[in-house]
């Protein structure tokens, strides 16, 4: 079995209010100079072959409309 | 109208779904596990709102796998009439029956309250049922009025591309606004329903099936079923 981990995020340009969620609460907490922040999924699995995880993010992980993802074998 | 209204494990609205169904239908609906595959005997299929499979991955995108929603999926071909409610909007979007996606609204919060709908008629120029559900749908209007029914969602902010909009625009595929100031969600152009080209898929956000009972303040969610009534057999 090989490993894998798919990164989703939401797609460039979407509001992403979770992101910008964050990002207010920094300074309050005395973080400063960390912007564009946005918050997706991370999702590890094993499989025989990985060859067939693009299907998979585009049927399943990930919805294409809203949300751009990124496999990296282990 | 016989209604079948599917359930989900985490489905809630199954119960008032049914009520409605019934109330507006006048015919004994039928609720129908998702592992169900067989819809004899139905007109048309509510897909109620809820948290179906808890929401795992994304609102929607597990229960569109399930064998209930390939039956919906034919039903749908066959241009019988399904209604998307709340999480079944999201269902029929996931399984690529509505276009567009639903998203976290913009303030991060959980909103429950009454809200005014603009409805919108399908494109008048199509001929056959479309047509005829859209002069019954301006029969329903009462002189251009809004809708009240509630709304009660976490990720209901409406969103697609840009050239897709104006696409669904065009085709008279937008079938709700929130009248002004009642966008609680940042829908993008206050989009609360879609219809499906042929016009026989209707999701919406707002819960037409909480208000068909004046004990409940309102019963204008009538008119969402009586809509979709001329695609029934």
């Amino acid at each position: 079995m090989a490993r894998a981990r798919v990164l989703i995020r939401p797609k460039e340009g979407i509001l992403d209010p979770q992101g910008k969620a964050v990002e207010r609460a920094l300074p309050a907490l005395g973080f400063e100079g960390i912007g564009h922040v946005h918050v997706g999924r991370m999702v590890e699995l094993e499989a025989d072959d990985l060859e067939q995880l693009g299907e998979l993010c585009e049927k399943l992980l990930a919805n294409p409309l809203i949300e751009d993802y990124e496999i990296q074998p282990l | 109208v016989i209604w079948g209204v599917l359930q989900f494990p985490g489905s809630c609205d199954e119960r008032d779904a049914l009520h409605a169904c019934e109330v507006v239908g006048g015919a004994k609906p039928r609720l129908i596990w998702h592992e169900e595959r067989d819809l004899d005997g139905v007109d048309g299929v509510v897909v109620p709102g809820g948290f179906s499979y808890g929401d795992y991955l994304r609102a929607g995108a597990i229960a569109r796998f399930s064998p209930a929603m390939e039956a919906v999926a034919e039903l749908a071909a066959a241009g019988r009439p399904v209604l998307g409610i709340c999480n079944g909007f999201q269902v029929l979007c996931e399984a690529g029956l509505l276009p567009g996606a639903l998203l976290r609204n913009t303030e991060l919060r959980f909103i429950c309250k009454q809200v005014d709908l603009v409805p919108i008629p399908p494109a008048p120029d199509v001929d056959g049922p479309k047509t005829q559900a859209g002069v019954e749908f301006s029969a329903h209007r009462r002189g251009g009025a809004t809708l009240s029914i509630p709304i009660k969602h976490g990720e209901g902010r409406y969103y697609a591309p840009e050239g897709m909009l104006d696409t669904l625009e065009a085709n008279g595929q937008i079938a709700y606004r929130y009248a002004d100031g009642h966008n609680a969600n940042g829908s993008v152009r206050d989009i609360a329903g879609v219809r499906n080209e042929r016009g026989n898929v209707l999701g919406l956000m707002p819960h037409p099936e909480h208000a068909v009972d004046p004990l409940t303040g309102s019963t204008d969610g009538r008119v969402v079923f009586e809509s979709l009534e001329g695609f029934a057999a």
